[in-house]
């Protein structure tokens, strides 16, 4: 097989990354940025990667380029910041990098002829959980406690999101995410694309059990979909002493907590599943998950509250 | 295949010496963000590449790294929300001065 | 049989004393904000109580508690494991957080008639969110599920050193924010290659099999640079004082004490358990210099500092340093007193520091300002804090009887032992510039007040209470024997 695609890619994935780093303004660099999610979208596909795919996809050049291209629009009165550095200090780092670079694909693909790997294992022990898609098997299984940890990680930022509003403004909605001008083709989008794109959400988590596809990509559809109405003024973002939210933000680690612990009374102890019960059981996980996910995701990109509680 | 997974080795390597580049250079902290974001990207293609070499044992790719990689994106865009929110909030304050005034600062100025 | 149901019972205890805390940051979040000081207190109690019961068991046995998460064998799953270090840390970490959860009870936070509740929600959710993942990086035997537990401790630690909302608290909070993130991916690089040199991530296999090459040197000297750089070692130490100075004072307290620890804890993991022969002496040479610098430079840094907070935070960059002298020390028959002066030297600094922090909030409470020119009458105004002040600050000088005492003692005989005279005279030099700074806060604060003084606020009871037993734990510390403390050594990996 040629690998003249594979070579273009590459130079297009360095191209894009130079671009981020070089870029005059701001918003050219979060443009680049966002290409190059795209572009590594591609890169994951090549490497036989699909469900990192579609989270970088979802996330990667999603979520964090709608985050970046946000904080630009709100930046915009401030000037930026010119790079204080000389030239001399450029090209030492520079060279440091670059030495940097050599390293580590020196020390990554140096490695032995017959590169280890937990690929057998992971394949020997898959009957036993009884999901098609190894890749869900070792995040809601085999390393179920980084998954969980995970949510904790985002449940922390989250708050520590929310910590940045005043204090007399505490617990009220997050500024609007109305656009200025919200174009007709962007209501009429916000109306008519919801229901799909929680199809496509609902679709990408069930799927998830068996096929490419999992709680994050789905939550992360789910999530932008609620962002695309708020965008278009559809609906306004909640109040953060809502306690609908607040249920909502801890109900996927909630009950990924309780399934833990069942562990231990109805199987081999924290975090395992019963026989013949973990497919079940992982996927109705997943929905919980997923669940929270769109609503942590959504309410960080919204950011802290802006307004007074009502 | 092995010298494809090499190439893809080389651009992530390529990727992270261009984040540190630009994370070491640049003042502007959402540049600085950014360029974590793209350190972080070419760590992530590591180990795409450390799973795809699993291919010599007979595999299309180990699932392990993929597992590690989709924590790890949703882990660095949960620093970069914390991250930007704290842009946003010092640009808020340092535009609005009203707001600095702070219970602690004003004991200061009484003291 | 009866056996094994014991180790099923004791395993347990490992995944309660991470999951506690787990179920009440998310408690915290859905009850109402009056409610969330209470829950964090009952949770911290029996977190407290978790420890306890894990190190008594550890005790018990001689042996260390294993437990394998969803059953699955490492590398393909992840293993918890206690042994005399890590519950050694583990009771360290649950008492501190304890104290401060105590000190920060009550009006503390926000006064009682606010009708916002920001600052409580964050503290008590945040505090929760330090303790998870401070037993997740004591427990967890997996490099990468370490990486989660580390960025969960960062972004815990940021949100509290931005606590306040004033811009030079956020200012201090960014920095410190994205220099760890920077030690997160340089961590995250060594983690990686590491996987594509070894095919997995677990410590005790990754022990057995790990070889003298390119890719494992360069993957652990990455992953060490990063944990240095979100340790604050000299020089990578510029974040940590705005950060740790501009924290609330409960806040800091956490900090100094236990954060900073977490990555030297990982430290000696990748060192003793991972590194392979002929670089782990060049590392620990490299680690015991920079440690020297720390311990030297910072301390001349604190002596400098008009502000209480800052000199204390400086101070803390010193104390850290001296963590880093055992790894030369561990060569020879003097190995197991060294481990046992370093490990003493964290956990009564962790005690001392915490106090001294506590402190320094009352003090600034009480004069309405912490500038050491003008902290006369402090002692006739709140005297047991001062007291404590005094107490925290002998362990950290390291005078007789205290922990600080004990642990330096072990490192100066490990040292003089084997002939480290450049780092027996870093401990005499580090000891004498810390009594400077100590004692220049004590003569002022000792002082007699001026004429018309008047303490700005008073200070509940318990609250002095609490800065008290902190600091009497780091003199506590200094009656334990002065010899190697057969405790630590149980069931640690790489340890002789």
């Amino acid at each position: 097989m040629s690998m003249l695609p594979d070579l273009l890619l590459v130079m297009l994935v360095l191209g894009a990354a130079l671009w981020t780093v070089a870029a005059r303004d701001r918003r050219s660099s979060v443009i680049g940025f966002i290409a190059l999610g795209l572009l590594l979208a591609l890169v994951w596909m090549r490497l036989y990667a699909v469900d990192v795919a579609l989270t970088e996809a979802a996330v990667g050049g999603g979520a964090t380029g709608l985050l970046l291209l946000r904080a630009c629009a709100r930046l915009d009165s401030i000037d930026a910041g010119k790079p204080s550095a000389g030239r001399t200090l450029q090209l030492l780092i520079g060279f440091c990098c670059a030495a940097m670079g050599v390293g580590i694909a020196a020390a990554a693909l140096g490695g032995p002829d017959l590169p280890p790997t937990l690929a057998p294992a992971v394949a020997a022990n898959i009957d036993a959980v009884g999901l098609g898609n190894p890749v869900t098997v070792v995040l809601l299984a085999y390393r179920a406690i980084d998954t969980l940890l995970e949510k904790i990680v985002l449940i922390a930022a989250l708050v520590g999101v929310w910590s940045l509003a005043p204090d007399d403004v505490w617990g009220g909605p997050p500024a609007s995410l109305k656009l200025a001008k919200a174009s007709e083709p962007l209501t009429f989008l916000a109306q008519i694309l919801p229901p799909v794109g929680f199809v496509i959400g609902v679709y990408l988590i069930w799927n998830g059990a068996d096929e490419p596809g999992g709680t994050f990509q789905g939550g992360t559809v789910l999530a932008a979909m609620w962002l695309l109405v708020m965008l278009a003024g559809l609906a306004e973002p909640p109040e953060t002493r809502r306690a609908l939210l607040q249920y909502l933000v801890v109900f996927g680690p909630a009950v990924f907590l309780i399934s833990g612990f069942s562990g231990f009374w109805l199987a081999e102890g924290f975090l395992s599943y019963p026989t013949g019960f973990a497919k079940t059981m992982i996927v109705a996980l997943e929905v919980a998950l997923a669940l929270s996910i769109a609503v942590i995701v959504a309410m960080m990109l919204a950011g802290p509250s802006a307004r007074t509680p009502r | 295949m092995s010298d494809v997974t090499t190439l893809y080795g080389l651009c992530a390597s390529g990727l992270i010496a261009i984040g540190i580049y630009g994370f070491s250079l640049q003042s502007e902290p959402l540049r600085r963000i950014i360029s974590f974001n793209l350190i972080g990207t070419g760590v992530f293609l590591l180990f795409g590449v450390a799973a795809r070499r699993a291919a010599a044992a007979g595999f299309l790719a180990d699932p392990v790294p993929h597992a590690m990689v989709i924590t790890g994106i949703v882990v660095a865009f949960a620093a970069t929300a914390l991250t930007v929110a704290l842009i946003l909030r010092l640009a808020e304050l340092n535009t609005d001065p009203e707001e600095n005034i702070q219970p602690e600062a004003r004991d200061e100025k009484s003291a | 049989m009866t056996a094994g149901a014991a180790t099923i019972d004791s395993g347990a205890l490992l995944v309660v004393s991470i999951m506690l805390p787990v179920t009440g940051m998310l408690a915290v979040i859905v009850s109402p904000a009056r409610r969330s000081e209470q829950v964090a207190l009952v949770i911290l109690a029996a977190s407290l109580l978790t420890a306890v019961a894990t190190a008594a068991e550890v005790l018990r046995t001689g042996e260390p508690i294993e437990y394998l998460l969803g059953n699955w064998r490492p590398p393909l799953g992840v293993a918890l494991r206690a042994d005399g270090l890590s519950v050694t840390l583990m009771v360290m970490a649950s008492i501190v957080l304890s104290c401060v959860g105590l000190y920060a009870s009550g009006s503390y936070l926000a006064p009682p008639d606010a009708h916002h509740s920001r600052s409580r929600t964050v503290f008590w959710t945040l505090l929760l969110g330090l303790s998870v993942a401070l037993n997740t990086a004591f427990l967890a035997q997996d490099l990468f599920t370490l990486f989660v537990a580390l960025e969960l401790l960062t972004f815990s630690a940021v949100a509290l050193v931005a606590l306040d909302g004033r811009p030079t608290s956020l200012e201090a909070a960014l920095r410190y924010l994205l220099l760890a993130l920077a030690g997160s991916v340089f961590y995250l690089v060594g983690t990686a290659v590491l996987y594509g040199a070894y095919g997995r991530l677990d410590l005790s296999g990754l022990r057995q099999i790990s070889r003298d090459d390119l890719a494992t040197t360069f993957a652990l000297s990455l992953m060490m640079t990063g944990l240095l750089v979100k340790t604050a070692l000299f020089p990578m130490h510029l974040w940590l004082p705005p950060a740790h100075a501009g924290a609330p004072a409960a806040a800091s307290a956490l900090l100094s004490a236990l954060v900073v620890k977490a990555p030297f804890f990982l430290i000696v993991l990748l060192w003793t358990g991972i590194a392979p022969r002929p670089f782990s002496v060049i590392a620990g040479q490299v680690l015991a210099i920079l440690g020297m610098a720390s311990i030297v430079f910072c301390s001349v840094m604190a002596l400098r500092q008009s502000r209480l907070k800052l000199m204390i935070a400086y101070s803390t960059v010193a104390q850290v340093g001296y963590l880093f002298l055992v790894f030369p020390l561990t060569i020879g028959g003097t190995a197991n007193l060294a481990w046992s002066g370093c490990v003493l030297q964290l956990v009564s600094h962790a005690f001392a520091k915490a106090s001294m922090f506590l402190a320094a909030g009352v003090i600034a409470e009480v004069m309405g300002h912490d500038r050491i020119s003008n902290l006369k009458g402090t002692f006739h105004a709140v005297p047991i804090t001062l007291t404590a002040f005094a107490l925290a600050g002998l362990s950290l000088i390291g005078l007789p009887i205290s922990g600080g005492f004990s642990a330096k003692y072990m490192l100066l005989t490990a040292a003089t032992e084997i002939g480290a005279w450049w780092i027996a005279g870093t401990i005499l030099v580090g000891g004498l510039l810390a009594a400077g700074y100590v004692f220049k806060v004590l003569g002022q604060a000792l002082a007699p007040p001026a004429e018309g003084f008047a303490a700005a606020r008073s200070i509940p009871l318990h609250r002095e209470l609490v800065v008290l037993v902190l600091a009497s734990a780091a003199i506590a510390m200094g009656f334990l024997p002065l010899d190697p403390l057969p405790f630590i050594t149980i069931g640690r990996m790489g340890l002789p």
